[in-house]
């Protein structure tokens, strides 16, 4: 009886997050424009999704940030975890401050600091500017999640390594790296989620001209949403559902 | 923007010294080391977090002390206490001492403020008060439910955060889903959408799986026999929950709340899309001071605050959990 109770409200919490991804999606075939009034089956808002330049754009626009930004935090980040990971105590708590900070801070007052910095240093907010923030609040994830792994590693096998005659560049590259190799996949993966997924810092550090699809959408709320969103929700949902069944069937095979 | 964007010549020198002495400091560690230790591999990541970490704080600091000439000044501060103090300094100097002295206080930003810290706070309880039973059924190995009932709690989060928010829009609306329901049920339509509920409700929304993660993170590390335990012991299923589970889920809790209360403190979207700009939060407040009326200097005082703010809570929370156990999501 309690079980069925308890699978009552996991189910009950489950529809209120589900409830309103699933109205987009049924809005998306919607052929009318109303909201309020269902007017047959159609996928005219999926055509003019993909006719529309500046909606593709900003699709590109987020792709290619996350993915750029996730290589750089990527390789920033890990270069810098092993190098806090051999620092003496001192160095490593400050270093430790200076990465658990950003985490602290507001996401809309590292978006405001960061602009102040570009108006100040008086570089132009744009494609660039956007990515120098992402990678910013990016680092410090990956940091967070590749430390955890070295400090579960034995320490012994790295040195083990350097006595059997390998040297240091062969023994980070094939002793240290593979130990961490999970926390550094983790790290981009996490990297990769909250570049994709971040306005305030973008909507701050970049120009009405280059817009990623974040502050694209922002900027149609002002204006009225369409249906061409609700297309573009349902076809990114089905994307996402797509990319983690097959990284979870992966995961299962191995 | 007019107000003061040009470095004044004393930031280039401090930039060049600092930078100085970073290239010194490297220098000086390959030279002990007789070559490049593994620690100079943080020097990039150290390099890139101050200038673009530790500078922009220090910018906002800047502005925060500044007047618009760049002189040093805490009007700001005065400013966050009272938004009427500047209209009242140009009357004092326009018209006279007593004409100023019929200025009240203006009390717009402490009410933004007090509202913000307000709707954070029910917004982080209802979190807990629905994601602690939910963490915990996720978390109950008779359900058998394992990793699936966490995949699904992640998947609604992978959607853009605006697109989740304008769903809302579109089932609460005159026209919307929920409106249609009541009105066929015979309840009549209500008004749903821009007001405080609808705001309040945005939050719970995306900010409740940050809530369930890491309760569901430090329950699902318990041992099973503690509470079998208990069982053994003589205590029923309520008192264990009450005495023996809930105590030793308290860092997943802590942890919980910094990761909704922060957040939801600064939202600035969601008031402005559900709320359909009636109610303004702290973020709002923020973000008009810098972008609407250009004032930089009230701004990033404004700014200021909120972090302190956010610092102090957080340093009363790390009391509750000193070793930090709570965790991330992961």
């Amino acid at each position: 009886m309690t079980k069925v109770l308890k699978r009552i409200y996991l189910g009950l919490i489950l529809i209120f997050l589900y409830m309103p991804i699933a109205v987009l999606i049924v809005q998306s075939f919607n052929a009318g424009k109303s909201r309020a009034k269902w007017e047959g089956v159609s996928l005219h808002w999926y055509i003019d999704l993909f006719n529309n330049t500046a909606i593709m754009n900003a699709l590109w626009v987020t792709l290619s940030v996350a993915l750029l930004a996730t290589i750089v935090s990527t390789v920033i980040g890990t270069l810098a975890a092993i190098g806090i990971h051999s620092m003496r105590k001192r160095p490593q708590a400050m270093m430790m401050t200076l990465t658990n900070l950003p985490n602290t801070m507001p996401d809309i007052v590292t978006g405001i600091s960061l602009m102040l910095l570009f108006i100040f240093t008086q570089v132009d907010r744009g494609y660039v500017t956007m990515l120098l923030a992402h990678i910013t609040f990016d680092t410090p994830y990956v940091i967070l999640s590749v430390l955890p792994k070295l400090k579960q590693m034995n320490k012994h096998t790295y040195e083990a390594a350097l006595d059997l005659g390998a040297t240091p560049r062969y023994a980070l590259l094939h002793v240290l790296i593979p130990e961490c190799k999970q926390g550094i996949v983790t790290g981009a993966l996490l990297a990769f989620t909250l570049s994709l997924d971040d306005f305030t810092v973008s909507y701050f550090t970049t120009s009405p001209l280059v817009q990623n699809l974040s502050t694209l959408i922002y900027s149609a709320t002002k204006l009225g949403i369409t249906p061409i969103y609700y297309a573009l929700s349902a076809l990114m949902f089905v994307v996402l559902l797509l990319l983690l069944l097959a990284v979870n069937r992966r995961t299962q095979e191995n | 923007m007019q107000f003061n964007s040009s470095m004044p010549w004393w930031s280039y020198l401090l930039m060049g010294a600092g930078l100085l002495a970073f290239i010194a400091l490297v220098a000086q560690s390959i030279w002990r080391h007789r070559g490049v230790h593994r620690s100079l591999f943080a020097s990039p990541y150290t390099l890139w977090m101050i200038v673009f970490t530790v500078l922009p704080v220090v910018l906002i600091a800047y502005y925060a002390f500044t007047d618009s000439a760049g002189g040093f000044t805490l009007d700001n501060f005065r400013a966050f206490w009272d938004s009427n103090h500047l209209m009242r300094e140009q009357l004092r100097s326009a018209a006279g001492d007593e004409v100023a002295a019929t200025v009240v206080r203006g009390s717009v930003n402490i009410d933004t403020l007090v509202y913000s810290l307000w709707m954070a706070f029910l917004c982080t309880a209802i979190c807990l008060l629905l994601g602690y039973p939910a963490a915990l059924f996720m978390a109950d190995r008779q359900m058998k439910l394992g990793a699936t009932i966490v995949v699904l709690f992640i998947i609604p989060m992978w959607m853009n955060f605006l697109l989740r928010t304008i769903a809302w829009m579109s089932l609460l609306e005159d026209t919307g889903l929920i409106n249609q329901l009541l009105e066929a049920m015979g309840l009549g339509k209500r008004q749903l959408l821009y007001n405080q509920g609808a705001v309040l409700l945005g939050m719970i929304y995306n900010f409740l799986p940050f809530m369930v993660f890491p309760i569901y993170t430090s329950l699902s590390k318990l041992d099973p026999r503690l509470s079998e335990a208990a069982a053994d012991l003589g205590c029923n299923s309520w008192r264990t929950l009450y005495k023996v589970i809930m105590p030793l889920s308290i860092p997943g809790v802590i942890s919980g709340i910094t990761m909704v209360f922060m957040p939801s403190v600064t939202t600035f979207f969601i008031p402005r899309v559900l709320g359909g700009g009636h109610t303004q939060m702290f973020g709002d407040l923020i973000e008009a001071k810098f972008l609407t009326e250009g004032n930089w200097n009230v701004g990033s005082a404004l700014s200021l605050v909120m972090m302190l703010l956010i610092l102090i809570s957080l340093s009363i929370l790390r009391k509750a959990d000193p070793n930090g156990e709570g965790g991330g999501i992961a």
